[in-house]
């Protein structure tokens, strides 16, 4: 009797909305049996937007975005709020999957040459959604509105401001202004909250439509390369053949990856809790020490080594050309061979993207082209005495900030050469020049420095790198 | 009447008909999207087009001001919102350079607009983030920054240290 009335109840509803008639043949529809643990990424990818989509409202419920009351309200959620924490950690290490997640998806695609015919607007609308995805990172790290928000967002102007002649139009429509201030996160928040997601929805409903039309793609074959003339009949005979419906077949690997990651986002939540707060968002404080978020460390990186006349044209460059190269690639190659051992450049362009990745984001962690604050004055362990003219011309070194860029024995930035061996490398002559008037990328002390705390500074120098028994300036104070 | 309805159904009639109905479907459709999407856009960009005045803004009493090395002041920026609280605050280097002359400089460094540290026993401003430097006259030292470092203007009101605000400085591309 129970089991009559839901079936018939259910039986009504299909009815009317057409469950059967339209969902069901998409849920069943054929897929290639061989795709098996490679094709996870993108549903898992959708998982991860699903989570962002949960939290985010939860968030949103709580969220003030406006001025000071931003910072109050993460400080609310973040502190006080039942869960807050938990949900904003789920927010944040959510938010690095689905970047992850899309980008292993899309090197996926790519290595398998999936974007070839019929597939290339499968691929084009992943790249906006990509583009969107990234956007969505960035826009909510801003939200995050403390110290590193306010900055990062100026850093974001200032390279939209580097645009030829609307470059100010465009830093002013960021600021929400001239400055920084009460109107700028109100525009992040209602671009993160309404139009990005908007845009995500609209790419995901056309992504899958896409996916629906085409089918889902083969593994790559040597022996089949795609010739857009036959492609597609020989495709729908294959899978009629030896396909298998997508519910349950091929899903279940969907969904036991898809709950692998909801479980790390869980995982990093509980154990690693959210980002750290910084200080309030005040544009006057200069106790900040921006950096973005992991994913754009690269980015960052990348803008403190480039020798400034090729850096605006980077900064705007690397973004608009890796949208079009990126966007119209199908357009370039849509024939020919998918398989990865047919097509050595994918490979080798993978290969030299992530490692450039690696070693930029490694770089950009450390960033040693930033001096270095809080350096610790040398101890005496590495001058060699505690006092003396040594000793003073060591702490020289400490209070005008030559350790800031300069590391002595484990002591100091990296910004400029190590000075650990200085002393044999360097005659005084050479070393009084360069203090004096810089150079490579140093200022010039000379109008900040006595001759006498030179002196001091130099003798110092002179004996870093040599022995006890040869400790003697080549060329001392006279 | 009846002679009238006959006329438009048949077919010679009904194309001409289809492409009227069609034109004007889109055509209001484009009134309707165009009525709805100016007032908000007006809205968005607003802010680009509106340029606040400059003002003065006091940073101090002038007795407070030694003539020695830089100091770091806040002050309101020209047009704050009423919920902005602390994010409408900006920040400058000021240094009172004899008894009656300061200097101050924007607290953004000009390579990306992080902010610069005053480092005293050198006399440089160092930025954090991708290691500009600056003289004490603002002048570029080292590091990326294409241009010095912006200067503002500074008085004396009534035994008060004014300065007077600027926009966010931004370094400009020329295509020359």
């Amino acid at each position: 009797m129970s089991n009559n009335f839901i079936t018939r109840t259910w039986n009504w509803i299909d009815n009317r909305i057409g469950f059967t008639d339209y969902i069901v043949p998409l849920m069943v529809h054929l897929v290639p049996s061989n795709a098996r643990w490679w094709y996870i990424f993108g549903s898992a990818t959708l998982c991860a937007f699903i989570v962002q989509v949960v939290t985010g409202i939860s968030l949103a419920m709580s969220y003030v975005p406006g001025g000071e009351d931003t910072y109050q309200s993460l400080k609310y959620i973040t502190d006080i709020a039942p869960l807050g924490s938990l949900v904003r950690g789920m927010h944040y290490y959510g938010a690095s999957a689905m970047v992850m997640l899309a980008v292993i998806h899309m090197v996926q695609v790519f290595m398998h040459a999936t974007y070839k015919y019929p597939r290339e607007m499968n691929w084009m609308s992943g790249v906006v959604l990509l583009f969107v995805v990234l956007g969505m990172a960035f826009t909510g790290q801003l939200l995050r509105w403390d110290a590193n928000g306010v900055w990062s967002v100026t850093v974001a102007a200032e390279m939209a401001g580097r645009t030829p002649i609307i470059g100010p139009t465009l830093a002013h429509f960021i600021l929400g202004g001239e400055t920084v201030g009460g109107s700028t996160i109100t525009r992040f928040f209602a671009m993160h909250v309404f139009i990005m997601p908007a845009l995500i929805f609209a790419g995901i409903g056309l992504h899958m439509l896409l996916i629906f039309r085409h089918g889902i793609s083969e593994m790559p074959d040597v022996k089949e390369p795609v010739d857009p003339d036959t492609y597609k009949e020989a495709y729908e005979k294959r899978i009629k053949k030896t396909g298998v419906p997508f519910w349950p077949v091929a899903m279940w690997r969907d969904v036991l990856f898809s709950t692998l990651i909801v479980g790390v986002i869980m995982a990093c939540s509980i154990f690693l809790g959210p980002p750290a707060l910084d200080p309030p968002p005040n544009p006057s404080s200069i106790n900040a020490n921006p950096l973005p978020d992991w994913y754009f460390l690269w980015y960052f990186a990348v803008l403190s080594m480039l020798p400034p006349q090729l850096e605006t044209w980077v900064i705007l460059g690397v973004p608009t050309i890796g949208f079009i190269v990126l966007f119209f690639l199908p357009l370039i190659s849509n024939k020919g061979h998918r398989a990865p051992s047919k097509r050595p450049w994918a490979g080798g362009t993978v290969i030299f993207v992530s490692m450039a990745f690696i070693v930029l984001t490694i770089y950009g962690y450390k960033k040693p082209w930033s001096p270095d604050f809080g350096v610790k004055q040398l101890p005496a362990s590495i001058v060699g005495t505690d006092h003396g003219p040594l000793a003073e011309g060591a702490k020289l070194m400490h209070i005008k900030g030559c350790l800031y860029c300069h590391d002595i024995g484990g002591y100091g930035g990296h910004r400029g050469p190590e000075l650990t061996e200085i002393g044999k490398l360097l005659t005084r002559d050479d070393i009084i020049i360069r203090i004096n008037n810089g150079g490579h990328n140093m200022p010039a002390f000379a109008s900040s420095m006595s001759s006498v705390e030179l002196n001091l500074i130099v003798d110092f120098l002179l004996t870093r790198g040599v022995t006890p028994d040869e400790d003697v300036p080549k060329n001392p104070t006279q | 009447m009846n002679n009238q309805n006959d006329q438009s159904e048949k077919p010679c009639c009904q194309q001409p008909r289809r492409t009227f109905l069609t034109r004007l479907s889109i055509g209001l459709s484009a009134v309707i999207g165009f009525v709805i999407t100016l007032p908000a856009i007006g809205f968005v960009l607003a802010p680009v087009f509106k340029k606040p005045k400059a003002k003065w803004r006091s940073v101090g009493k002038l007795e407070d001001f030694k003539v020695d090395g830089f100091v770091l002041v806040q002050y309101e920026d020209p047009s704050p919102v009423a919920w902005a609280g602390v994010t409408a605050k900006a920040g400058a280097w000021i240094r009172r350079a004899s008894e009656t002359e300061f200097i101050a400089f924007s607290i953004n460094c000009r390579h990306l607009g992080c902010p610069v540290r005053w480092v005293d026993d050198p006399k440089l401003f160092m930025c954090p983030c991708h290691g500009g430097v600056y003289y004490e006259d603002g002048t570029v030292a080292a590091g990326p920054p294409p241009e010095p470092l912006e200067r503002l203007s500074v008085r004396i009101n009534k035994g008060m240290v004014e300065i007077q605000t600027i926009p966010t400085p931004l370094t400009l591309t020329t295509l020359t």
